[in-house]
């Protein structure tokens, strides 16, 4: 065993020591190695964290968002909805909601407009998200002014900004009192935009939404669960078709990587020839060069994967953003929470590692079988 | 289709190696047909020299094949929240007919790379090729199974359908369920532990009388295969009881969550990596007395035995830390 | 010690540029002696040296080695015997540029994987047999054609080879140098070590050392006898 362990060492210091001696060949494979690992991995890694920001957002929402439908379209619920789902089984709390959007030509952008739950603001008073706020450069104790559908004009006191850490939710939300919403939007108090249920038991959701369905057929009841999966989908599917895209990009560096390992020089073919001539054989060459590609993989995944990694979490540019965020006029300034995740990281390692080592087999087996009585001729 | 990057890599993988395993089975026919060592003739000499690059391409092959087995099963666990009714890995293979003959197809593909690879191993240490035509003919078994997986495996992916309402863990490893999985959730967990205490006691021996014959060897072998099964059915029946601190949760798929801090990977990595050295010796027995092989096969095949034999105790120890430190007592009903 | 009966080689056999290298050789090469190649360019005996240390296989014939059969050893098996019995002294050194001296000398033993510090001190001790200590840290492409040859004969000494090869050694040192190789030779004879040299060079071929003088042309042995004449 210790033999076996001393010949693994023997063969690491002459791989290492020929990776020094010739520095240029591996240098621009390495660069582009790294680079494409990075890539690959940035993608990865904001699409992930995405898909966990939207998660962790969404588990404190009700589980269960009953809409109304006219003609296949989301209408107005009666307020007295709420007394004929009355005391159902499973429902812990039920509650309308008041929310909607509002498209502001000033800025091109739309809001979205809600009653919340709790801390209402005082009526002519709003809170707004950070993003709207920078776009209409509004700070608190200024006016935010409003053009209802009817050609009136609001005119709401800034009490509060929104954190800016909510951002990729919170970014075009305005917070109004309830009268107010009520009176800009000409919604009498018999309606409500929709009605949130909360339901304690996971298992009993779907349930529980069949029997709304049955009680109220005007009604759409929207899991949590389903919004959650929509997102999922969504991200996933962005993310996969940007890795897609580079997909030409991997196959133009494996014929680059099999162009390096293909194309020695003359003295490192020498070099070869005289390592088989006193007595190394084709297996050891095979493995000193699988060995050579194994630490430059290594190093540019390891490289590739700290520069993403810092790119998606620390930087303040983000490449993929647009693509995997999608279209906006008020794009949040999300700040993505660093994450590692191990299926992604073997994920990107059979995308990258696998297919490279691949790629550089048969160059490598046609310079390990070189004749060793080259050398003497 | 469910499009996301881990699916991608897997097909890929798969497709890769099913692509190596081709070009290699073709080169085991000619070496089945021309490879005669004592000949100094150029095929001869091109024969030897293409046995680096097949062997290292099914090195490869079978590697990442072991590698994407971890792959699939972190897939599907992450994969369950993209489906209704889906809550770990057992949803998500659910889906459609093609989930479970996947997982087992990869599993089979498993075992058979790892056989491969011993035999190549052995192989390659002694000078004269001793095993190459077993080694190949034995490849030539496998091309039909590693092409299986990957068009299996492709039949899934592509057909995953987000639509779909599966049924998940609860109902179909219940001990009231149908089926295979409803069997193994029934074995009782006081007829579940004694067996698996019985085969960890059976092992050293077992071990020890496999470094002397043929005989032994297999015996080993089979021991271990038994382990593998005693092990699974275990998982199911008892183990995952004390993980989740439930007498009716069998499932063995909810174990890889983070909220159970991955033991499932650990559990699992033991239970089939000392399956897999395991096997070895069995495998390596039919060569015992060919000359150049003789010294090899005795050194490897005590290394397998040991390897596995610290493997299986690690499993063994960790299903009776787990056990011991659960919360759920089952004094007076199961003991 | 080594036999050769009836070996030929032929390159790129069933190509339209086939060439026989050589025709029916017969040779035997005793233990302890040395034995020297002579003849012009293209005669075949760095054909035959690489025959000779299992750098190659003959296309037809046998070869032993102490009476086991090398010819129709597989590469792998090849490779094996050539560490463990031979060692190489090539025509142009065959340093590997960039490593040291003491690197160059420890290559041919690393598949064997002895424990380092022997190693070491086993390099270091030929690197003093041969007067280069001060040279261990040098880069070889640094050093001088007597020096690289010294160093080219460390390497090939590793291992404690039974046999050497050396193929033109003296192709690139004065005639001083040249006579210092062979001062070199002569002592490796007298440790017990069989030597194989090919040369044109009359300094080695006339050398009184030498016990067979084999003289080839076009592939084929012609004559064979002492280096002045005797049989």
């Amino acid at each position: 065993m210790n033999r076996f362990f001393r010949r693994q060492r023997y063969l690491v210091d002459h791989t290492l020591s020929s990776l020094r001696r010739h520095p240029g060949r591996n240098l621009a494979l390495l660069i582009v190695y790294t680079l494409l690992i990075f890539l690959l991995a940035s993608v990865l890694l904001f699409a992930g964290s995405l898909k966990r920001e939207a998660a962790l957002l969404l588990r404190n929402s009700p589980e269960i968002i009953l809409q109304r439908q006219v003609a296949g379209r989301h209408s107005l619920i009666p307020a007295a909805y709420l007394q004929s789902i009355g005391r159902l089984r499973g429902v812990r709390k039920k509650q309308g909601r008041l929310w909607g959007y509002f498209y502001d030509p000033v800025v091109r952008a739309n809001y979205t407009i809600m009653v919340p739950a709790r801390d209402r603001p005082a009526p002519g008073s709003v809170v707004i998200g950070a993003g709207l706020a920078r776009e209409r450069r509004l700070g608190r104790g200024e006016y935010f002014t409003l053009r209802s559908a009817a050609g009136k004009v609001f005119s709401f006191q800034v009490r509060d900004i929104l954190n800016p850490e909510s951002e990729l939710v919170s970014s075009d939300l305005v917070l109004v009192a309830e009268e107010d919403f009520r009176a800009f939007f000409a919604i009498g108090p018999e309606w409500y935009t929709d009605i949130s249920l909360q339901v304690a038991n996971p298992r009993e959701v779907v349930k529980v939404a069949e029997k709304l369905t049955e009680l109220l057929p005007d009604t759409r009841p929207i899991l949590r669960e389903e919004i959650l999966r929509t997102y999922d989908a969504v991200f996933s599917w962005r993310q996969s078709v940007v890795l897609v895209l580079l997909v030409g990009s991997v196959l133009a560096f494996l014929i680059f990587a099999w162009d390096r390992a293909a194309g020695l020089s003359g003295e490192e073919k020498q070099e070869i020839g005289i390592l088989k001539a006193v007595g190394w054989e084709t297996g050891d060459i095979l493995r000193m060069k699988f060995l050579e590609g194994g630490i430059v993989s290594l190093v540019a995944f390891l490289a590739g994967y700290l520069l993403a990694y810092l790119h998606v979490f620390y930087s303040p540019v983000m490449l993929f953003a647009p693509v995997l965020k999608g279209w906006a006029i008020l794009y949040p300034a999300f700040r993505p929470v660093p994450a590692l995740d191990g299926l992604q990281v073997a994920t990107l390692f059979f995308f990258t590692v696998f297919p490279y080592t691949l790629a550089t087999i048969i160059p490598i087996w046609r310079v390990a079988i070189m004749d060793p009585d080259m050398v003497m001729r | 289709m469910v499009f996301s990057p881990a699916p991608l890599a897997l097909m890929l993988v798969s497709l890769l190696a099913g692509a190596m395993v081709m070009v290699a089975a073709g080169f085991a026919l000619r070496i089945l047909r021309h490879w005669d060592l004592a000949s100094g003739s150029e095929l001869q000499v091109r024969l030897e020299r293409q046995t680096y690059l097949v062997s290292t391409l099914l090195v490869i092959c079978f590697a990442g094949q072991l590698l994407a087995l971890i792959l699939f099963v972190m897939t599907a666990e992450s994969m369950s929240g993209q489906f209704t009714g889906a809550m770990c890995a057992t949803g998500v293979l659910n889906v459609n007919g093609f989930g479970w003959p996947v997982l087992f197809a990869k599993i089979a593909v498993f075992f058979a790379s790892a056989a491969w690879l011993i035999l190549n191993h052995v192989d390659s240490q002694a000078p004269d090729y001793p095993l190459i035509r077993a080694k190949y003919l034995v490849l030539l078994c496998l091309v039909p199974l590693v092409l299986l997986e990957t068009v299996l495996l492709f039949l899934y992916f592509l057909g995953l359908d987000p639509d779909i309402i599966t049924s998940c863990c609860g109902s179909l490893f219940s001990a009231s369920g149908k089926g295979v999985a409803g069997e193994l959730s029934a074995v009782s967990p006081r007829i579940s532990l004694a067996v698996l205490i019985l085969s960890a006691v059976c092992l050293p021996p077992a071990a020890m009388f496999s470094l002397r014959s043929r005989t032994g060897a297999f015996l080993y072998s089979l021991l271990a295969v038994t382990c593998l099964v005693v092990g699974l059915v275990s998982m199911v029946s008892l183990v995952a009881l004390y993980i989740y601190e439930h007498p009716h949760h069998h499932c063995p798929f909810c174990i890889l969550k983070s909220g159970y801090h991955y033991i499932g990977y650990v559990l699992y990595f033991l239970l089939f990596s000392a399956t897999s050295l395991g096997i070895g010796p069995g495998i390596l027995a039919p060569w015992r007395n060919v000359s150049s092989l003789g010294k090899i096969i005795a050194r490897t095949g005590r290394r397998l035995a040991l390897a596995s034999l610290i493997l299986y105790s690690l499993f063994y120890g960790l299903v009776a830390v787990i056990i011991y430190c659960s919360h759920l007592t089952m004094t007076g009903v199961w003991w | 010690m080594i036999e050769l009966h009836q070996v030929n080689r032929i390159f790129n056999q069933g190509r339209p540029n086939e060439f026989q290298g050589l025709y029916d050789i017969d040779l035997d090469i005793p233990r302890g002696t040395i034995t020297c190649l002579q003849g012009p360019s293209g005669s075949g005996k760095t054909t035959l040296l690489s025959l000779v240390g299992c750098l190659a296989r003959p296309t037809s014939g046998r070869i032993t080695l102490d009476g086991d059969l090398l010819s129709d050893l597989p590469e792998r098996f090849l490779a094996q015997v050539r560490r463990s019995t031979f060692g190489f002294v090539f025509q142009r050194f065959n340093l590997i540029r960039g490593l040291t001296v003491l690197e160059n000398i420890l290559l041919p033993a690393y598949p064997l994987a002895p424990e380092y510090r022997a190693l070491r001190t086993r390099g270091q001790e030929l690197l003093a047999r041969f007067r280069l200590e001060d040279r261990e840290r040098l880069a070889v492409e640094h050093l001088s054609g007597g020096e690289a040859q010294r160093v080219a004969i460390c390497r090939a000494l590793i291992n404690d080879p039974e046999v050497l090869i050396a193929d033109e050694p003296t192709a690139n040192l004065d005639s001083t140098l040249s006579r210092e190789l062979m001062a070199i030779v002569r002592q490796l004879k007298e440790e017990g070590r069989t030597l194989v040299m090919a040369s044109h060079d009359p300094i080695v071929c006339k050398d009184a050392a030498i016990d067979h003088l084999v003289t080839m042309r076009d592939g084929r042995i012609i004559s064979r006898g002492g280096p002045h004449g005797r049989p």
